[in-house]
């Protein structure tokens, strides 16, 4: 079976962690420790080795250890089916500065981690994902995308790009077409790549929920425009260009933000076997949809590329009762995959028993601890 | 207390302005220059002195030279129907390094960014418009960069020339000279694919 882990993974002067390694073998690894200890800022510096702001989408700044503020680093060893890759990213000292990149000791785009490494995370913030605005799922969208299709993180950057670009112009009421014609040409072309992909992202996740096991619903999502209106209506190119072109004297009269586009769309979900909308779920069906699409995704790549991918899970176990909690070990050990779980204790982890890697986290002064342990029991 | 005496400490702090130098390298760089003086600080200072008293810019293309129209312009050994658009004067000297091109250049020193408040007007646009006209141009080829501001910029010149009978034409993008398809990124395969040409 192909696999693709952490081997090491070593934080400098990252948010609490002064300097921290661990070693793995490739089981999931369980962290367990008091609030605050700093179980969760093991997850962030495993989300930062993939493109993006990671799992709390964090400013470069606010990772670095304070009071020191020296920058900070997070360097792993990644098995990939045998063959070690070095991942690193970090920034200097001072503020303001960019996260830097390195993959096998050379210099990298950030962009170049999603094509290194396929990492997928849930974290508390993200149980309201469904009651909250459209921009979370969005995000939420463009991640599982972005798995399927590291190339999608390049659109998204241009189509941004260009669509700031724009924004300015119409805040500074400039009438050059020529110039919103260039901008929005690359929008097009840029925003068609975008929807195609999410399209097949979808397509993928609908097909790999096929396998669910009982315990978690299975999810019919799809896109949907930013009133609820279908979401596949301008999206090739040519569409979007129109569409751009009219709207502009919409968005101008805005304020200068644009209205139109593949920044507007939500995914919208329903718990298939019920017929009702996510966001009218109760908070425990809420949390098992999303570790559903999340396992989806996590098939649908191993389907894919024979490897699943890391998992990210911080306190997973909140609002999942007994059952759900096994069931979630099982689909893990299935899977295969590398998942990074925390919790407050060890015991929600009994039924992984010796399946799985446990390190107690501990915080004295200020600096957090991580020791190898030997899980419940 | 600063380590050298101030007009060495000043020629640091000026060299470290220079792109690709820190204080350190400029540090590194003066003490060079001072251990072979004769051989090489005095003819630098001499050969920046002439440069900054003769330097200019082309009135017609932006290229940089000692006259008011640079050698390319002044040649009647370039082609007048073709001229290259490039960003910097830099890219210029790489096109002419390659020898291929045997048209004329604009140069537009920089390239449309509205968040940085460069518009057509500052990069001598209109000035390419004119050139157009009066020097019977039939083709303009567009290297620029393949950035968003890059590209921005080659979509803002070919829309703002569309229906004027003019070819507006770009460098092609793809698999470098030498280069090896497993070393590129997917961007420029899929680039160089849809360019792909008969054998």
């Amino acid at each position: 079976m192909s696999r693709c882990f952490l081997r090491t993974l070593t934080l400098s002067h990252f948010r609490s962690h002064r300097l921290c390694r661990l070693e793995c073998d490739g089981r999931p690894v369980v962290l367990y420790g008091p609030n605050g200890a700093g179980k969760t800022n093991v997850l962030e510096a495993v989300s930062l080795l993939s493109p993006g702001r990671g799992l709390r989408r964090a400013t470069a700044d606010d990772l670095a250890r304070r009071p020191e503020a020296l920058g900070w680093k997070v360097a792993a060893v990644l098995d990939d089916n045998g063959r070690a890759q070095e991942i690193e990213t970090r920034t200097g000292a001072g503020p303001g500065q960019s996260r830097a990149v390195r993959i096998d000791t050379k210099p990298a785009p950030q962009a170049a981690l999603g094509r290194v490494v396929r990492i997928l995370w849930l974290a508390p913030h993200m149980d309201r994902l469904w009651s909250e605005g459209a921009e979370g799922r969005r995000r939420f969208l463009d991640r599982m995308t972005l798995s399927f299709e590291p190339a999608h993180a390049e659109a998204m950057l241009v189509y941004e790009k260009a669509m700031r670009e724009r924004n300015r112009l119409l805040k500074d009421q400039v009438s050059d077409a020529h110039w919103y014609r260039a901008l929005e040409t690359r929008m097009a072309e840029a925003g068609a790549q975008i929807a195609a992909s999410r399209r097949r992202a979808v397509a993928a996740l609908l097909a790999a929920q096929d396998g669910a096991s009982g315990a978690f619903p299975a999810a019919q999502i799809s896109i949907a425009g930013p009133e609820g209106e279908d979401g596949d209506g301008a999206e090739s190119a040519g569409a979007l260009r129109e569409a751009f072109a009219r709207s502009r004297p919409r968005d101008m009269a805005a304020g200068g933000r644009t209205l139109v586009g593949p920044h507007r769309i939500d995914l919208a979900a329903e718990y298939t076997a019920k017929g009702v909308r996510a966001r009218d779920c109760s908070t425990g069906e809420q949390k098992a949809l999303l570790i559903s699409l999340v396992l989806a995704n996590a098939r649908a790549l191993k389907g894919r590329l024979g490897a699943a991918p890391i998992l990210l899970l911080d306190e997973v176990a909140a609002h999942l009762d007994a059952d759900r909690c096994s069931a979630l070990h099982a689909e893990i050990t299935a899977l295969g995959s590398q998942a990074w779980m925390t919790g407050t204790g060890a015991e929600p982890f009994t039924a992984l028993g010796g399946g799985a890697q446990y390190f107690r986290v501990t915080e004295t002064g200020g600096a957090s601890a991580v020791h190898p342990a030997t899980g419940p029991g | 207390m600063s380590e050298a005496p101030h007009d060495i400490e000043r020629l640091i702090g000026m060299m470290a302005k220079l792109p690709g130098l820190g204080p350190r390298s400029a540090r590194r760089a003066v003490l060079h220059l001072i251990r072979r003086r004769g051989a090489l600080l005095a003819p630098l200072a001499d050969a920046m002195h002439t440069v900054a008293a003769t330097a200019r810019e082309c009135a017609t293309c932006g290229n940089v030279g000692t006259s008011d129209i640079c050698d390319i312009c002044a040649s009647d050994d370039r082609r007048t129907g073709e001229i290259c658009v490039v960003g910097d004067v830099a890219d210029l000297w790489a096109m002419e390094r390659a020898r291929v091109f045997a048209g004329r250049y604009h140069v537009l020193g920089g390239l449309l960014s509205a968040l940085d408040a460069i518009g057509p007007d500052d990069l001598g646009i209109p000035r390419l418009a004119r050139r157009v006209r009066e020097e019977g141009v039939t083709e303009i080829i567009l290297a620029l960069p393949a950035t968003v501001d890059g590209q921005t910029t080659a979509h803002y010149i070919a829309d703002r020339f569309e229906g004027s009978g003019l070819r507006v034409t770009s460098l092609a993008r793809g698999v470098p000279v030498g280069g090896e398809l497993d070393y590129l990124d997917d961007g420029t395969i899929s680039a160089a694919l849809r360019a792909r040409g008969g054998v």
